[in-house]
């Protein structure tokens, strides 16, 4: 067989309009279980709501927060869903600029999770405030009293950095989504055909209209993948441009977007299986692609891994007494359960990627990607929690769990995300039409091809074989 | 004299490029490959070879848009914090070029992004008032090539479509 075949990803023969049938065919009326996942993720946001209230009516000090744990569950959640962000950004962005043509039927979604992480995220910042009337403190805005924020502040620069993330990752998503909803506003009725066709934004799909969209697609994609890696660059100096032990680390950087692609990958694990078994997808989420999925996850969960050995071996033979104690500490201290849990479910558990039976079983990949997402928060809460709990001032030792309202929180921006998630997967395109039916072009002719040279091959072949002496004959080797 | 579009609907790629060949060789009285449209579900990977060179300018336009987000961002910052008098330094400006850098960098992306969306609406020609010729099939699986042609030729023009595999043609006043 040859390695085009081996390794296509999608049947090249998918009819082109059974591919807008399938998107559409899910953005029909939402049935009982659509309905019932809504309920759940909008009574999980209510329990966030509720716990925002109470925490907003008696301050941060009644949830447990105060110094030295002012930032704790919160922040490890911010930098939880900011690294989720990371995502859309490897699949759309850096698989695009590659050429890796797999990504076309999973990026869409992947896209949407970035966009919907970061919308989570943002919300952390304002909650850990406290104050959250005086958030326009953080603006830039010519005040009477002279005063702006302070510019030298890692914290600003989030502010910056998260509010353009924000902005281009929608701006992408939604510009990639311009020739899907062309093909919703031909193919729709009603309501939707006016919406769809107000965000076609008058698409034709001629070769001016293409040949800017690619352009443009590319130079958005250029600019995210810098913009991905300053993002986590600068959240990470939250913490490594302090002076406390465990975050003064060079290598942090690095550290956090390897970490924040690790997260990603799991994640868009997790949608790819329960997207293919709810939508039926099975023709477009199939298992090569979850194969190649996998195979980047596992990478990634490798360079992770050397860089976690990084920072311990330099912290180690570093003898800086602050650093190696709450490093031992993590691992033998009240935290070591969560630390042993990430090091086995981050470290451990992805080498279940390297068998191929694994990675072509959907339970078991869901199940796998789960435990991935579970390393990854143990992660952030102990970049978080040990250092605020151990920090220099022994005065100051205290071991915290988070509070119930942190919990709560925490909870609902699960439900929220779900929540904004859903409604994508129900109004908008979760597949991108255009780059199936391309990837089925191109795959056709690719085939196309190969069986043309191999034919010529092998004509060539049967001539010179027809062409050769018989045996005992003079032959014309002298001529 | 009055003009009309039309739109030719052709099964696959393979036969709207053999018919654009065609109207390369001047089989199409008046016509050349300039004047040709071809509408598609997707980009044909070789349509710049079909169709011969046509120009894209969104990129001149970002790189404007970072200069200026950058520069922007530097004048900004740099306003900001002359104008910051209660910074503990004593109320004198400071202007720290290595973290301003980050912003600048920042606002570099930003500026670029948001430039390069814009002109793309532009210059795609979305947004843009145009004729109702069109065929929902374009979204699914064929492939449209439209012209602008005279009156009197329109008979001819017909003909030439039909005997080029054409499957349907549309037509509206231009």
């Amino acid at each position: 067989m040859s390695q085009v075949i081996q390794d296509k990803v999608i049947d090249e023969n998918l009819k082109w309009s059974k591919i807008n049938h399938d998107l559409i065919r899910t953005m029909e009326t939402p049935g009982k279980m659509w309905w019932t996942a809504v309920l759940v993720c909008v009574a999980m946001v209510a329990c966030a709501v509720a716990a925002e209230i109470y925490q907003y009516k008696y301050g941060l000090g009644s949830v447990g927060l105060n110094n030295p744990h002012m930032w704790d569950m919160y922040i490890a959640t911010f930098v939880f869903w900011i690294g989720m962000s990371h995502a859309g950004t490897l699949l759309s962005a850096i698989l695009h600029i590659i050429h890796a043509q797999w990504r076309k039927p999973i990026y869409r979604f992947a896209e949407a999770m970035t966009t919907f992480s970061l919308m989570t995220a943002g919300f952390f910042p304002m909650i850990h405030l406290g104050r959250v009337w005086n958030l326009y403190w953080v603006l830039p805005y010519v005040s009477d009293r002279g005063i702006w924020p302070n510019f030298r502040s890692p914290l600003v620069w989030d502010a910056f950095a998260i509010s353009t993330y924000l902005s281009a990752s929608a701006l992408f998503l939604v510009i990639g989504m311009i020739p899907d909803m062309a093909v919703l506003r031909d193919h729709t009725k009603g309501w939707r055909k006016k919406v769809y066709g107000l965000m076609a934004l008058g698409w034709r799909g001629d070769d001016r209209q293409w040949r800017n969209f690619r352009r443009t697609y590319m130079l958005m994609a250029c600019f995210l993948i810098p913009l991905a890696i300053s993002v986590h660059s600068i959240v990470s100096s939250d913490f490594a441009m302090s002076i406390m032990p465990g975050w003064h680390i060079t290598s942090f950087p690095p550290y956090f977007v390897a970490g924040a692609l690790y997260s990603g990958c799991a994640a868009i694990m997790t949608l790819f299986v329960v997207l293919r078994y709810f939508y039926r997808w099975e023709d477009y989420m199939t298992k090569n692609i979850m194969e190649k999925t996998c195979k980047l996850t596992f990478a990634i969960a490798m360079v992770w891994t050397y860089l976690n050995l990084i920072e311990f071996s330099s912290v180690w033979y570093g003898h800086n007494v602050y650093d190696k104690e709450l490093l031992i500490d993590k691992a033998t201290g009240p935290y070591a359960a969560v630390f042993w849990t990430m090091i086995i479910c981050g470290m451990v558990a992805p080498f279940g990627l390297v068998f191929q039976s694994w990675r072509r079983h959907m339970p078991t990949m869901f199940v796998m990607s789960i435990v991935l997402q579970i390393s990854m928060f143990t992660e952030r809460w102990m970049i978080v929690a040990p250092t605020l709990s151990m920090s220099h001032a022994p005065h100051q030792w205290d071991i915290l769990w988070g509070s119930v309202i942190e919990w709560a929180i925490v909870f609902g921006s699960f439900g929220w995300f779900s929540l904004l998630f859903l409604l994508f997967c129900k109004f908008l395109p979760a597949i991108s039409t255009y780059e199936v039916k391309e990837l089925c072009f191109h795959l056709k002719h690719e085939i196309e091809e190969e069986k043309r040279e191999a034919e010529q091959k092998a004509k060539n072949t049967s001539a010179a074989g027809s062409q050769q002496p018989v045996s005992g004959s003079p032959g014309l080797e002298g001529a | 004299m009055a003009k009309h579009r039309l739109l030719a609907m052709f099964k696959d790629f393979d036969d709207a490029i053999e018919c654009i060949e065609e109207i390369k060789a001047g089989k199409l009285t008046g016509k050349e490959i300039d004047d040709i449209t071809v509408l598609s579900p997707i980009e044909h990977p070789d349509i710049d070879e079909i169709l011969g060179p046509r120009p894209i300018n969104i990129q001149k336009f970002t790189f404007v848009g970072a200069i200026f987000g950058c520069t922007f961002g530097f004048f900004f910052l740099s306003a900001a914090q002359a104008s910051f008098l209660v910074q503990p330094q004593g109320g004198k400006a400071v202007v720290p070029f290595p973290t301003n850098f980050v912003l600048m960098y920042e606002m570099l992306i930003f500026f670029a992004v948001w430039t390069t969306v814009i002109t793309f609406l532009f210059l795609a020609g979305l947004l843009r008032k145009r004729g109702s010729l069109y065929s929902e099939k374009l979204t699914v699986d064929e492939i449209g090539l439209m012209v602008e042609i005279d009156e009197h030729q329109l008979e001819n023009s017909r003909s030439f479509f039909k005997d080029n595999k054409s499957l349907e043609i549309r037509e509206e006043k231009a």
